[in-house]
């Protein structure tokens, strides 16, 4: 489904990502970690073309993303509250991106009345603007609207970041449900290394850019992860 | 501590992407700054010699004097649309040891080294040494000067109380009409002789220096209530975080009927309605509408018939040009969704161009009556407006392609009340002038007709061509497409 190649991306001649290369099959739930400046933030920003790429290029169903726009329609994505207008309520901008994505108000209320769990009752119908939402309740409001339109592909940085435990749990469940129920590829980035595995069938570890582990998620990657992150620790603490 | 502010302030202002980018206009202000000094010293030292031709039986001392009401009451407008307080960001200095007051005096000392505050000193303190020159007292005269300058001070401070109360009403003018209005009115009607109690004022507490205290007084009660406004303020639940209001939902179904563009239009409704900073603009139409009265009751004006077009651009685009020039400025917070979405930036463009036509076609009717001072007017009106739809408008969203400026709708700064300042009007200059000259030019060459012909004409060409314009338009909003992500997902 998505397809990388000799991605490089540079600010002033310091490269700040490079994947060889980088393919992730359809239907495939895969999970991006590393650290701070890892460069994960910075190929979702490829991804969707937010950034241009220094060399090489991503192609997403086939459609090189900084040449056509044609992978906006089966693609979504919340990256940070940035993708949210504040001056709306969540209501009103579920109808916007679903008027976007050629859905109409029935097909939003039917997509989102499936979430009223994972809402908790403090989104919808509540007669408030986003802007005046928590945190938390703005970044439920900003994943289920990268829901809206059936897209194959959806992208979400830091999923778990700033949700109570509770949202965490349901959230865990929603996104395995799309990857094997309905075959949609997801790409999270996390630095919940447990949130990850478990969602994740496949987890891609980058350091300063390059891709240093890609596993496999089987009952030992959790340990495999924190072994490494942990080393790394360790090395810095040494050299200090 | 007031070294690291300022040391603050120069980064800040050094760093912006906005700065860097826009150096042209920077060395533009500079110009027109150089260019007002110049004005006031001229008019500071041929003040002297003018008013003893042309009140020759009178001290020219007193007649001054006499003008001081309005020059308060001018200088207080003219503050009001253009200056404001100057903007700091305080959030991050609130939970560092740094004493609130500090914070709230360095942000009204340096209001007081505005522009606005020194450009009067141009022409008071020539005026004071002709004043002396021509065998005035010199201890007399120096007392005045103090008193001007502490007037100038007063208004610098009343300013910024109008100003807080204005960002507190939804009318965001009214406080200060009221203001100036009732003055007026009590001048102009003889309830109170303003002008010669000011008058009378200023010359008592020349020829008494100790009456100086008085304005001293006043000024540091404006000061002291500035200080308590702001002061208040400085706490992040009062001003930083938001107001939660109630959502007013309004049918904007009747916007269905332009298509594919519907949810931009909607959207872009929702963005004028619910935020202040956009909100004035649609108040400052009321204010556009009037303009014309300021001249065209005038025997004076009527005879200048190429000021027409200029009004009539004015009046008819003033929404135009002050929504257009931060288009798409407006749409900065999430401009990054709107790029990954499943959108035509045609669609987009198209959604503000019909936005800003329907402005301009209402703000035409609501001008009809402008009739009753010539059909002429309102001839000049319609051609303004078919220049606006046809040249302007698009001439606005090929501009904003260049635009590099985040608007924060969301979080407003904290001290910031009107979000605008001299900028925004000197942007819209060449807008009215370039189709006034035009005019004028042909109204000179030729006449009336030919002139409104011209003006007609040009936008007319435009509407026939708006297809092909906007093409290209698109084309330069996709070339400069990272460029703007990357200075709108910048702060400052």
């Amino acid at each position: 489904m998505i397809y990388t190649k000799e991605l490089t991306k540079s600010y002033n001649g310091n490269t700040v990502l490079n994947i060889e290369e980088l393919t992730i099959p359809k239907g495939q739930s895969f999970g991006l970690v590393g650290n701070n400046g890892a460069g994960k933030t910075t190929y979702f920003s490829l991804l969707l073309d937010l950034i241009k790429p220094s060399t090489g290029r991503i192609t997403n169903n086939e459609i090189v993303v900084d040449e056509s726009e044609d992978w906006k329609p089966f693609t979504s994505a919340f990256i940070d509250e940035s993708f949210l207008i504040g001056y709306l309520t969540p209501e009103e901008y579920f109808y916007f991106i679903g008027d976007l994505r050629g859905q109409n108000k029935a097909d939003v209320d039917a997509l989102t009345s499936q979430f009223e769990d994972f809402f908790n009752g403090e989104i919808i119908g509540k007669k408030k603007y986003l802007r005046d939402l928590s945190k938390g309740n703005q970044k439920k409001a900003g994943i289920v609207a990268a829901l809206i339109g059936n897209p194959e592909v959806i992208v979400l940085d830091e999923p778990f970041a700033n949700l109570d435990p509770t949202t965490q749990i349901r959230l865990k469940q929603i996104l395995k449900d799309l990857a094997e129920k309905q075959g949609v590829t997801i790409l999270i980035s996390s630095h919940d290394l447990m949130h990850v595995t478990d969602v994740c069938e496949r987890i891609v570890v980058l350091e300063k850019g390059d891709v240093v582990k890609d596993l496999k998620t089987s009952p030992a990657t959790l340990k495999e992860l924190e072994v490494h992150f942990a080393g790394r620790l360790e090395t810095v603490e040494e050299e200090e | 501590m007031i070294k690291h502010f300022l040391n603050l302030e120069w980064k800040q202002y050094f760093r912006s992407s906005y700065w860097q980018k826009n150096l042209a206009l920077n060395i533009l202000l500079v110009f027109l700054a150089l260019y007002f000094i110049v004005i006031f010293l001229a008019l500071g030292f041929g003040l002297l010699p003018i008013l003893k031709k042309v009140y020759p039986e009178q001290d020219p001392f007193v007649v001054v004097n006499g003008f001081m009401f309005f020059w308060i009451i001018v200088d207080l407008m003219m503050r009001f649309f253009l200056q404001k307080l100057p903007v700091m960001s305080v959030k991050p200095l609130l939970t560092l040891p740094i004493k609130r007051s500090t914070v709230v005096h360095f942000v009204l000392g340096k209001s007081a080294f505005s522009f606005f505050n020194f450009l009067p000193l141009f022409a008071i303190i020539p005026f004071s040494i002709m004043l002396i020159a021509d065998g005035k007292d010199s201890s007399m005269v120096l007392t005045w000067m103090f008193t001007l300058i502490s007037v100038v001070l007063i208004i610098n401070f009343l300013n910024f109380i109008i100003e807080a109360f204005s960002a507190e009403t939804e009318l965001s003018f009214l406080p200060l009409i009221a203001v100036v209005g009732t003055l007026y009115a009590l001048d102009a009607f003889s309830i109170v002789s303003m002008s010669s109690l000011i008058g009378d004022a200023f010359i008592g507490i020349a020829n008494n220096p100790i009456l100086i205290l008085a304005p001293l007084a006043i000024l540091l009660f404006c000061y002291g209530f500035n200080f308590k406004i702001l002061k208040g303020k400085l706490f992040l639940d009062a001003s930083l975080k938001s107001k939660v209001t109630e959502v007013k939902v309004a049918d904007l179904a009747w916007t269905k009927r332009f298509g594919d563009i519907a949810p931009f239009m909607q959207l872009d409704l929702k963005l004028i309605w619910r935020n202040k900073r956009t909100k004035s603009s649609v108040f400052i139409m009321v204010i556009g509408l009037l303009y014309g009265l300021f001249f065209y009751p005038q025997e004076i004006y009527r005879d200048l018939v190429w000021i027409y077009p200029f009004i009539g651009i004015f009046v008819t685009g003033i929404f135009l040009i002050n929504f257009g020039q931060f288009i798409p400025a407006w749409d900065s917070s999430y401009y990054k969704m709107l790029m990954s979405q499943n959108i035509k930036y045609e669609q987009y463009l198209r959604s503000k161009f019909i936005l800003m036509v329907l402005s301009v076609a209402l703000m035409f009717i609501l001008s009809i009556p402008y009739v009753y001072f010539g059909w002429k007017i309102l001839l000049a009106h319609f051609a303004a407006a078919i220049y606006n739809i046809g040249v302007n408008s698009h001439v606005m969203l090929y501009g904003g392609s260049f635009n590099r400026k985040k608007i924060d709708l969301n979080q407003r700064a904290a001290f910031n009340y009107q979000g605008t300042g001299a900028v925004q009007w000197i942007i819209g200059l060449p807008l009215m002038i370039l189709p006034m000259l035009i005019f004028a030019l042909a109204n000179w060459l030729v006449g009336f007709e030919a002139g409104i012909a011209i003006l007609i004409v040009a936008g007319v060409v435009g509407i026939v061509l708006h297809k092909k314009l906007m093409k290209q338009i698109t084309q330069r909003y996709l070339n400069a497409k990272y460029k703007m992500i990357d200075a709108f997902s910048q702060d400052n």
